[in-house]
């Protein structure tokens, strides 16, 4: 079996395609994550490959399916949070040789196969439809969903995962060698860190609107206080700090006006979800959640960076995608988990969904009400990549969890959890999810 | 700053000999006259693998929008932190920017919107970096 990447007319990309043909006959109901890391100890049960066989394993567990009832499986090939294993280092044999190989020594390692987990998974014994979803967890589930209800799978496995290695943050490679290829020299030789550009968009959202970074206080408070109710996230099992605004403002600076906690911290984890068709989903273990749509934006910048004008007007467009195949508006919407990491961009999200009737320059404004999981507007209830580290699945979860009712210490309480919207990861480009608690 | 060496493959070959000659060049859809960068194999907006070119600008620009770097990946780069890394609007189209570290503006007191005007720089290998630099009022 080959496995393919999702071709694109799995996405919904354009504007004026209607509702979406298979609005509430797709379902999500079993979730699994493994425990996550900071970094990979080097040990066989730590490597990415198995902490994604825990992950898919305990999806299947949650949805109380027999392994022999899936017939699909959706994978997210790369895993990289920006740590590469360095050319010339020696392979871990003993890893390698731990589990059941593809040709790649590294697949399991250092990224992923579909082949290497049904290598590595003998209970899945039925799996008839592979695919890639490339980038992240958003693009894979778009994917899911269009397969499921197209009939190309009929339950079926979706996961993400991460590694992260010993080293900087992208410091290895090109970036530490005395020169560079003619070609990407021509934008690489200036040395913007990761969160640059979202930096640059900030900066000028402030000076158009008149706001400031010390604004971001309340939003940063809030999603760590969120992902520390979040039992399967990175800061709740290993650092249950809260942010609290004098700690954030005072960090240091990356590339300002983005400082060390608006950029996320890489992690080893998995997160794996288990999709069926609404029909099928009836008789699982855990209340179906339906998708009433999945809407994606591949719109690129005109030249180096989006302008704020590009972000706005692709967010608007965006907002308006997901609205329209799910035959919902803004105001269905019980609360939001639009993706943070960076998270000085999560305000661009809000504000193309007009979220809570908000237009563009008010997000700021709006953090300084109650955006809380009690009140009446929440705002990220998963806490997002800031709560729980990086890993783009944590907002897709929290969806799940609380339109199925088991959010546990994050379930909102200021609103009735009926209809939720995750996805990301940048405001240019992004995949797009509408979970409901009904299909209708 | 001096920054990485550049070692000019087919492709970019002539944007790096342009810049020796310290002349700026974009690459420019011949169909549809347009500029884009960063360059490409085709033209991003008409796309209909036509020729592409490059087309010397005046080297003239504003400074459109600016960050300040103060923990960058690149090694050659970190001991020159904190620094100033701003995006120019190129005079011919403002839609096509190019990054500056804006070399005599102190950090973070970069004049927005200002003028700025084209100058190269040798990176560590001596190949010239088109650089920009504020034109005085």
């Amino acid at each position: 079996m080959t496995t393919p990447t999702a071709p694109d007319s799995m996405y919904r990309n354009d504007e004026g395609l209607g509702i979406w043909e298979h609005r509430g006959k797709v379902a999500a109901v079993g979730v699994g994550h493994a425990p996550t890391s900071r970094r990979w100890d080097g040990r066989p049960e730590t490597c990415v490959g198995a902490i994604t066989i825990d992950a898919l394993r305990k999806a299947i567990a949650d949805a109380g399916v027999a392994p022999d009832q899936i017939d699909g499986l959706v994978v997210v090939p790369v895993t990289t949070t920006g740590a590469f294993w360095e050319q010339g280092k020696p392979l871990p044999m003993d890893v390698i040789q731990s589990f059941n190989q593809t040709d790649d020594p590294l697949d399991g390692i250092a990224k992923l196969s579909a082949e290497w987990l049904l290598a590595n998974m003998p209970e899945l014994t039925n799996v008839q439809f592979t695919m890639y979803g490339p980038g992240c967890m958003s693009n894979a589930l778009n994917v899911t969903a269009q397969a499921v209800g197209d009939g190309l799978t009929h339950t079926c496995l979706v996961v993400k995962s991460w590694h992260n290695f010993e080293g900087r943050y992208y410091q290895g490679g090109a970036n530490a060698g005395n020169a560079l290829p003619g070609t990407p020299a021509i934008t690489q030789l200036w040395g913007g860190p990761a969160s640059y550009s979202t930096a640059l968009q900030f900066a000028e959202y402030c000076r158009k609107y008149g706001k400031t970074h010390e604004m971001m206080a309340p939003f940063m408070e809030n999603s760590r206080r969120n992902g520390l109710r979040f039992p399967e996230g990175y800061w709740a099992q290993h650092r249950p700090e809260e942010l609290i605004p004098e700690d954030y403002l005072a960090s240091r600076w990356i590339a300002k006006p983005a400082n060390l906690f608006d950029n996320d911290i890489p992690i080893m984890m998995s997160g794996a979800y288990l999709f069926s068709t609404a029909e099928r989903a009836q008789d699982m273990q855990q209340k179906p959640v339906y998708i009433l749509n999945h809407a994606s934006s591949n719109t690129r910048p005109r030249s180096l960076l989006p302008t704020l004008d590009e972000v706005e007007a692709d967010t608007a467009r965006t907002g308006r995608k997901i609205y329209e195949g799910a035959g919902i508006t803004a105001d269905d919407l019980s609360f939001e988990n639009m993706y943070d990491g960076f998270s000085l961009f999560h305000q661009f999200h809000l504000e193309g969904l007009g979220y809570r009737g908000i237009k563009f320059g008010e997000a700021l404004d709006f953090y300084q009400t109650d955006i809380s999981i009690e009140g009446p507007n929440p705002v990220s209830p998963s806490g997002g990549n800031v709560g729980s580290g990086r890993s783009r699945v944590w907002m897709h979860t929290d969806c799940i969890q609380q339109l199925q009712g088991r959010a546990g210490a994050r379930q909102v309480t200021g609103v009735k959890p009926e209809v939720g919207v995750s996805g990301g990861p940048m405001p240019l480009g992004g995949n797009y999810t509408v979970w409901s608690a009904s299909p209708d | 700053m001096t920054k990485q060496g550049v070692e000019p493959d087919s492709f970019s070959q002539p944007f790096w000999d342009a810049a020796n000659e310290e002349r700026l060049v974009i690459q420019n859809c011949v169909a549809c006259d347009r500029l884009q960068h960063p360059p490409s194999d085709t033209c991003r907006e008409c796309d209909d693998g036509g020729e592409l070119e490059w087309k010397q600008v005046s080297g003239r620009g504003t400074i459109y929008n600016y960050g300040v770097v103060h923990d960058c990946p690149v090694r050659l780069l970190q001991e020159d932190q904190p620094f100033n890394l701003a995006v120019i609007m190129l005079d011919e189209d403002p839609g096509i920017q190019m990054y500056s570290h804006l070399p005599g503006v102190p950090v973070d007191e970069v004049p927005v919107g200002s003028p700025v005007e084209v100058i190269f720089e040798p990176s560590d290998n001596g190949q010239l970096v088109p650089e920009w630099r504020v034109i005085d009022g």
